[in-house]
């Protein structure tokens, strides 16, 4: 052991980063109505009382059904995006993909803003549930990119050229041949996208008009004290959910990297 | 056919696999332009209204006809100029290249000034927005209100975000070492995927959190005046600026690891070997070897926690109290709350200009520094 002192540092910054989330279930059964130590006993009543709020219902239900469409989306364009950055290059290119991503590292309040403008002044909408999927294909497009890039990277493009000299199509070539070898890296792209736009929060608010997505609904929530063991019991759930898919991705993203035959080099971003 | 990918296509300045390239590309560029150059551009307009305009009828939708009229052509415009423009690059040999640039832009700009033309003449042009930016004094300037200085939105968020920018690359950086040169190769990519999990999950309710663990009988202070080390319940953690870099600085923790990480991985080990044997001792093989070749990483995590923290508004409402809400909050308070379109696109123009000035001047001095040393 060269360097203790490193391997401890690290140890008390996992800490720091599973703190909120370890700390999460144990105030979600927690039967107290105040959220503070000493605890004062097990209880679900958190969880039951979920079930009895028909808000909560719709804001899930428009959640899910935006989440839902955005990762498909987000997931098209990604593999669309990938496709072409493995390919050869041509003048411009660089920019255009930088041009892609750039949703990235764009303030959030700045896109939400923008999209604002562009849906009630340019196509003079009301904010709906459609326009929120609009933001988050934007917004997980660059995520979904960058998962499918490691799938499509190394891909060898004879596999493809083989296919077309047995006789095969561009696109059966593509479908038959790419699609398999890349599926893991797809599924992984869509399970992230569906996590973000599941729990996008700043661009929905601008957005949401009369829907209410589940983080809207969180937010809220915010100036009632008396709500927030519910909060809890809620984000458990979220947060068990968000990291079974998670850990599905992370599976699906090895196994593509080992079918495709790659080196890991690291998780997602 | 296969066989032609790599060969210049006659007359043009663009392989056929180039070609392929681009028509893959095409489809996520141009809904990256639809849903993002052309709001941008649209938010430049609108903070060019005559002040007050269009305010308190910014969401029912009653704008004036030919406005909407032309806001609505202008799309159609962009719709039907766009992907023609880049299917005429996309095709082999044609027109020459100037020729094609002005397909591409010539539409573009006719179309925008039009519609910037047509849309400020009827709501009035002027730089009343612009001047309210820089004069009043919530925004920028900053006021002495009971005898204390208290500065304006813009520079405070800025210091803000230049800290947690300051405290998360710090404290990212010895963890990205750690998992590069300590870490086992077979272990490395389960730690990069424990230290992003915490993203995965639930924003809001991490901040939620946040304010539980750091509250007046949070987690923190029941466990240290449980402990006996404090008598009073710590104050200074919750509801000001502390508490909005602590939040945002575990928020943005990955996004700080994963370039460094990147960065550190790429370095030849040969290098620290040849150092150590030329005589250097570990703090300055460290000094003079790895931080210099991880510079590139370094610069990519600054700029990916610095420019989306500027953006966040929903961590200074929840944890910085009266006192911690910052630009992000006034400009969504402008739009939401204030309805004054006009004020809140102008400081967002400038909010983003300043974000890139400061960016662009750490880039440069960093740069400067570098070739110094």
């Amino acid at each position: 052991m060269k360097f203790p002192a490193l391997r401890i540092y690290a140890i008390i910054y996992l800490v720091f980063l599973f703190a909120p989330i370890l700390l999460l279930p144990v105030f979600a059964f927690n039967e107290g109505k105040i959220i503070a130590f000493p605890l004062t006993g097990f209880s679900t009543r958190w969880f039951e009382a979920l079930w009895t709020r028909p808000a909560l219902h719709s804001a899930v239900q428009s959640s899910l059904l935006i989440a839902v469409l955005t990762s498909i989306f987000a997931t098209v364009f990604g593999i669309f995006a990938a496709r072409g950055g493995a390919l050869a290059d041509y003048p411009f290119k660089g920019s255009m993909i930088g041009f892609i991503m750039l949703p990235l590292v764009l303030p959030e309040i700045i896109l939400a803003v923008a999209l604002l403008v562009l849906v009630t002044k340019v196509l003079g909408l009301a904010p709906n549930l459609y326009t929120i999927v609009l933001a988050h294909t934007l917004m997980c497009t660059p995520y979904a990119t960058s998962i499918l890039n490691g799938a499509f990277a190394n891909l060898d493009q004879s596999f493809e050229e083989a296919a077309m000299d047995l006789g095969e199509s561009r696109w059966s070539a593509f479908r038959l041949v790419t699609l398999p070898l890349v599926m893991p890296g797809i599924v992984s792209a869509m399970l992230i996208a569906f996590i973000i736009s599941l729990d996008e929060f700043i661009v929905a608010f601008f957005l949401s008009g009369n829907v209410t997505t589940l983080p809207v609904y969180i937010y809220g929530l915010r100036r009632q004290s008396d709500q927030l063991p519910i909060i809890m019991a809620l984000g458990t759930i979220l947060v068990a959910l968000s990291i079974v898919l998670l850990i599905a991705a992370e599976y699906l993203r090895r196994r593509g990297l080992r079918r495709a035959g790659l080196e890991d080099s690291g998780g997602f971003l | 056919m296969p066989g032609a990918g790599g060969r210049m296509a006659a007359g043009g300045f663009i392989t056929d696999d180039g070609r392929r390239a681009l028509r893959s590309l095409l489809p996520p560029f141009v809904y990256a332009v639809f849903l993002m150059a052309i709001p941008l551009a649209t938010v430049v307009v609108v903070s060019f209204q005559i002040r007050g305009a269009g305010a308190g009828e910014w969401l029912d939708g009653a704008l004036p006809g030919p406005v909407a009229t032309a806001l609505r052509v202008m799309v159609l415009l962009y719709a039907v100029t766009l992907p023609l423009a880049f299917g005429l690059i996309a095709r082999r040999g044609g027109a020459g290249r100037i020729f094609r640039f002005l397909l591409v832009a010539a539409p573009l700009w006719v179309a925008a000034l039009w519609l910037s033309w047509s849309y400020l003449a009827t709501l009035g042009f002027g730089f009343g927005n612009y001047v309210s930016v820089f004069t009043d004094p919530i925004n920028i300037r900053g006021a002495v209100r009971g005898g204390s200085w208290i500065p304006g939105l813009l520079p405070r968020s800025l210091f803000v975000s230049v800290s947690v920018t300051a405290a998360t690359v710090i404290l990212a950086y010895p963890i990205a070492y750690f998992i590069s040169f300590r870490v086992a190769p077979e272990n490395k990519s389960l730690w990069i995927f424990l230290i992003t999990i915490p993203f995965w999950t639930s924003y809001l309710i991490r901040i939620f959190l946040w304010k539980v663990i750091l509250g007046y009988s949070g987690v923190v202070n029941t466990a240290l005046t449980g402990l006996g080390i404090i008598d009073e319940p710590l104050t200074f953690i919750l509801y000001n600026v502390n508490a909005v870099i602590i939040t945002l600085a575990h928020a943005y923790a990955p996004f700080a690891i994963l370039p460094i990480y990147v960065a550190l991985e790429k370095i030849d080990r040969s290098l620290k070997e040849a150092s150590r044997d030329l005589g250097e001792d570990r703090l300055t093989t460290f000094l003079r070897v790895t931080l210099p070749l991880s510079v590139p990483g370094i610069v990519a995590a600054v700029l990916i926690v610095f420019i989306p923290t500027i953006g966040d508004y929903v961590t200074p409402e929840l944890v910085g109290g009266s006192g911690g809400l910052l630009i992000a909050n006034r400009i969504q308070s402008l739009f939401l709350q204030v309805n004054d379109p006009g004020l809140g696109s102008a400081l967002s123009i400038v909010t983003m200009a300043a974000v890139g000035i400061v960016s662009l001047l750490f880039i440069f001095a960093l740069r400067r520094w570098l070739r110094r040393a």
